[in-house]
């Protein structure tokens, strides 16, 4: 799809120093107080994405992939202790001010929200929403905002004539298409989709994961991509990264981490969404017995041991950490390598 | 008099439109639906949605009167009396896809199992059969959940307490809307190994309604697709989803996200259906990539010949006036491992 | 948890039994208790209610009739009256525990026939949404157009001062407030997915309205119950102080009325006006309090998570 408002694209990103990734987070540790007691929500989170490169975090409701994806622009509530490092650009974005804050959000990393009805202001037309940030960022008047609004428009598929409408007279998916359009409104270096496609049907996640991967090819972006479906992650990125009760179980590029996972609740993710034509799945559903981990305990050893069918006694105490095979990574003692790499005999 | 090898629930002509209301014209969110449900098998109801499955299902539970057509439950129509309808509901029950809002917050799970038989008035024995439902969906042991609260339970144990819930009344068929779309990915396989041991340990037959391919081939010995209103292709899981004959079906498989290769090719095109405005002839051609490839004269035909399914068990049907102009193809996801 | 454990074969030795009722309702009240607003309104309420029971014991009719009573003429709180006289002589303090019989029972009884009365045509408006929901709400309009003040007195002309026409008048313009409540509320208990499985599972109408609607709007209809309580109080009060009242029975509006008409304000008689005041406004507080508190402990048993 061509745009008549070409970002400026070689330019930006030159501006960072070369190797260094464009995201580094290192032990990212997140827990809430909101409640009663504190919810131990992400530990010691580590990865690294570079500039233009796309990563998928994988993971159901409770693995701490929102937390750890919302902890990045600093959006989580007040009384949530975040430690670690979130180097953007070589900046630690949590030692940053909030002015330093106000700035990198949207106009350097922005957020596609999950849920688009309930992400956009329903007696606001959209054009207004998608103009907001463009004034609040950038020294442009109403009238270039107006018109950036409509290209941007036109380069998400939704037609521009359509700036005036509300939320609830377009469809699902026009409504996560204009939520892509804000998102892109200061063309930001990092795009955030959380769940992008997890309401929307087949066709309809198609086409937007599609325009996903277009716009964010042809404008350099890099995208970290939340979602619970391992076969849209494994189609729409460069690498996965599997979360389990706030801990990274897994990472690696995402063909490989598909076909042959690593990591048992990445395999038995994995399976959870069966290739068609595969027999091995055919009247054989892959599920998991139990429940993921109450996150209010401390947990000790690996969290998923509980369910785990290949557990062992030296799975239930002490940390297992994420052990580097190459250019993938797992958090089991039983892949091959694991003992070499943290020193057993 | 019931046929035993006939099909167990059946549409014939089926149709439900909801009248037009203020600022809202009428949808003929079922349009003439014909679809054989058979003893002891799963069939997979597939579609988007506003195709109109969730509401053809309620229509096949009895939930809502039709406009048209009937529904019938081993052969014999069904009378939407107030015994008839009690009567149906002995035979035919309903498991909805939120499996906590499907629950009464003030009914404990002993209460909520219970509930079935309580309304048709068999007391005789009632814990005791509660808790043999309990056990049938893998809640062991059944007195350890009896008093809790729905709130207290996990997705997977609150869907398990509706198909609980369900059996105790003894059902042949379950009817089930999206039963594991709102649960966790790795729930699901557990959910649906309920339905397949059920169909295997009590012979229950079942409709599932999903969006998901994925889910029939896990689950379903055949597939019905299903496309504003009408069915559009219905046969054997392996005839369906690996060699499609009908364009929308051949969509819906373009679309699923392939891990194999990465230029996929382009989506479907085009804004999901609208039971309100219903294009005239196959309700499918102004979208179809078929039509777009035909002569002027054989498109033509999309407009004024189409195919009507009928309600039969074993034929493969498709409801597309050119299925056999296309060149069948396989469709594979892993050409190393299809094997048929 | 869902997963499987290893069953014993055989026959299960002891008999399944179906969980207690009484378990839930005691958590609910000990929950009440342990907020100080349900504690508090709880014992205010107990307190005036056994105040009122108890009366009869230790109030001679003689300290309440008018012209037996032996104190000095309205005279300011002093030993043996704690809070002065009446013009008549009675002590003011027997006056208003004895007052507190009839506007607790007016208030009660008016709340019982509003909250029937109303409950029942909003779970049936509710429900049943199509001619007779739409005919059931055009009467509850109808209702709330009428003047409430103007009916009342109307009502008591027609069948006489008193009591009974008092309730009656409350109930006739509280019902739609409690109509509309609760209607609002069945609407949205009935578009949730449990109402639809109830009825897959072959619940008639009937069924639906007992067994499912009612449990999930109780709460409300409770809450409402205690605010109606006190806003029936007040109005007992305040149509006994128009003089619509039984002119010979006491209660707090006749006290008022009493104190009003016979000038206790130019006297500067304090202490005739204010505790029947402030006894309205002490008992209206703890109703208040109650119906937060059981809101509270009702919506904490669904968020316990």
């Amino acid at each position: 799809m061509t745009t008549q408002h070409v970002p400026e694209v070689p330019e930006r990103r030159t501006a960072q120093r070369a190797g260094e990734p464009l995201l580094d987070v290192r032990d990212l540790t997140v827990t809430y107080h909101s409640g009663k007691v504190p919810v131990y929500a992400a530990r010691g989170v580590d990865f690294a994405l570079a500039a233009g490169e796309t990563l998928g975090m994988a993971g159901e409701s409770g693995s701490g992939k929102t937390t750890v994806a919302m902890s990045l622009l600093r959006l989580l509530p007040a009384e949530t202790t975040v430690t670690g490092e979130i180097r953007f650009h070589g900046e630690d974005l949590l030692a940053a001010n909030w002015g330093r804050m106000r700035s990198v959000r949207w106009a350097e990393a922005s957020v596609v929200f999950q849920g688009a009805m309930s992400a956009l202001n329903p007696v606001r037309t959209i054009g207004d929403q998608i103009v907001e940030p463009i004034l609040l960022h950038e020294k442009v008047g109403e009238k270039a905002a107006r018109a950036r609004a409509r290209d941007l428009l036109d380069s998400v598929g939704v037609p521009s004539r359509r700036i005036a409408s509300y939320p609830h007279e377009l469809s699902g998916g026009q409504r996560q298409r204009v939520m892509m359009a804000m998102a892109l409104a200061c063309d930001p270096h990092l795009l955030i989709a959380d769940e992008p496609t997890t309401a929307l049907d087949v066709i309809v996640q198609a086409q937007i994961l599609g325009l996903l991967t277009d716009l964010v090819r042809e404008r350099g972006i890099s995208l970290i991509m939340i979602s619970h479906d391992l076969s849209v992650l494994a189609s729409t990125c460069d690498r996965i990264a599997v979360m389990y009760a706030g801990r990274l179980v897994e990472t690696g590029p995402s063909r490989q981490v598909i076909a042959s996972p690593l990591h048992p609740y990445a395999r038995a993710l994995a399976g959870a969404f069966p290739t068609l034509g595969d027999p091995a799945s055919r009247l054989a559903p892959g599920g998991l017995p139990g429940d993921p981990p109450d996150l209010r305990e401390e947990i000790d050893g690996c969290p998923f041991a509980p369910r785990c069918p290949e557990v062992e006694d030296r799975c239930r105490s002490g940390v297992i950490p994420l052990v580097q095979h190459g250019d993938r990574a797992a958090a089991c003692v039983h892949v091959t390598g694991y003992d070499e790499a943290v020193g057993h005999g | 008099m019931a046929d035993p090898t006939g099909p167990v629930l059946e549409a014939r002509d089926l149709a439900v439109t909801f009248p037009a209301r203020r600022g809202h014209p009428a949808a003929r969110a079922v349009d003439g639906v014909n679809l054989a449900l058979g003893r002891g098998e799963v069939l997979a109801l597939i579609g988007e949605s506003g195709c109109g499955k969730s509401t053809l299902a309620r229509a096949l539970v009895g939930l809502i009167e039709p406009n048209a057509g009937e529904v019938r439950y081993a052969g014999q129509p069904l009378r939407r009396t107030r015994s008839g309808l009690r009567e149906f509901r002995r035979h035919v029950q309903l498991v909805l896809q939120d499996p906590y809002g499907a629950l009464n917050p003030r009914q404990n799970v002993h209460d909520a199992v219970a509930e079935g038989l309580r309304l048709h008035g068999q007391r005789a024995g009632l814990t005791r059969r509660v808790a043999a439902a309990l056990e049938q969906v893998g809640m062991r042991p059944p007195e350890h959940f009896f008093d809790r609260y729905p709130h207290q339970l996990s997705g997977g144990q609150q869907q398990r307490v509706v198909i609980a819930g369900a059996l105790t009344l003894g059902p042949e068929v379950l009817v089930a809307d999206e039963p594991v779309s709102s649960l966790d990915a790795s729930v699901r396989g557990e959910i649906l190994k309920l339905f397949l041991n059920l169909r295997d340990e009590l012979g229950l037959a079942a409709l599932v309604v999903s969006h998901d391919l994925g889910l029939a081939w896990n689950i379903a010995d055949r597939v019905a697709v299903m496309y504003l209103g009408r069915i559009v292709e219905v046969g054997t899981v392996e005839e369906v989803l690996l060699r499609p004959q009908h364009p929308y079906t051949r969509a819906l498989l373009d679309a699923v996200p392939s891990t194999s290769d990465r230029e996929a090719t382009a989506a479907l095109g085009g804004e999901p259906p609208d039971p309100t405005a219903i294009p005239p002839g196959c309700r499918f051609h102004p979208r179809c990539p078929l039509r777009a490839t035909l002569p002027d004269d054989r498109a033509q035909l999309c407009l004024t010949d189409v195919p009507v399914l009928a309600p039969a068990l074993h034929e493969r049907q498709v409801a597309c006036v050119h299925a056999d102009a296309a060149p069948p193809t396989v469709v594979s996801h892993d050409p190393a491992e299809v094997t048929r | 948890m869902s997963a499987t454990q290893e069953r014993p074969a055989g026959p299960t030795p002891v008999e399944e039994k179906a969980p207690s009722r009484l378990v839930p309702v005691g958590r609910f009240v000990l929950t009440l208790l342990r907020m100080p607003s349900g504690l508090f309104g709880v014992v205010v309420m107990l307190g005036f209610v056994v105040m009122a029971l108890t009366a009869p014991l230790y109030i001679h009719p003689d300290d309440l009739s008018v012209t037996q009573a032996t104190g000095p003429l309205l005279a300011p709180p002093q030993h043996g009256y704690p809070l002065g006289t009446d013009p008549a002589g009675r002590s003011v303090l027997l006056l208003v525990i004895w007052g507190s019989r009839t506007s607790l029972a007016i208030g009660v009884m008016a709340t019982l026939l509003t909250m029937v009365l109303g409950a029942t045509i909003g779970l049936v408006a509710g429900h049943y949404q199509g001619r007779t929901g739409r005919l059931l709400m055009h009467v509850t309009d109808w209702f709330i157009a009428l003047p409430g003040l103007p009916l009342a007195i109307a009502l008591a002309a027609v069948l006489g001062q008193g009591a009974a026409s008092i309730t009656i008048a409350i109930a006739v313009t509280s019902w739609t407030g409690t109509a509309r409540l609760v209607r609002a509320q069945t609407l949205a208990v009935g578009a949730r997915p449990f109402i639809e499985r109830a009825r897959a599972l072959g619940a008639t109408d009937t069924q639906l309205i007992t067994r499912q609607v009612l449990p999930n709007v109780m709460p409300l209809i409770l809450v409402s119950s205690t605010l109606t309580v006190a806003s029936a109080i007040l109005a007992e009060a305040t149509l006994t102080f128009l003089g619509l009242g039984d002119p010979t029975s006491v209660s707090w509006g006749s006290l008022l009325n009493n104190a009003f008409m016979q000038g206790a304000v130019t006297a500067g008689a304090w202490w005739y006006l204010i505790p029947p005041g402030i006894a309205i406004l002490i008992i209206v507080l703890g109703f208040t309090l109650v119906g937060r508190a059981v809101e509270h402990a009702l919506n904490a048993r669904v968020q316990s998570r």
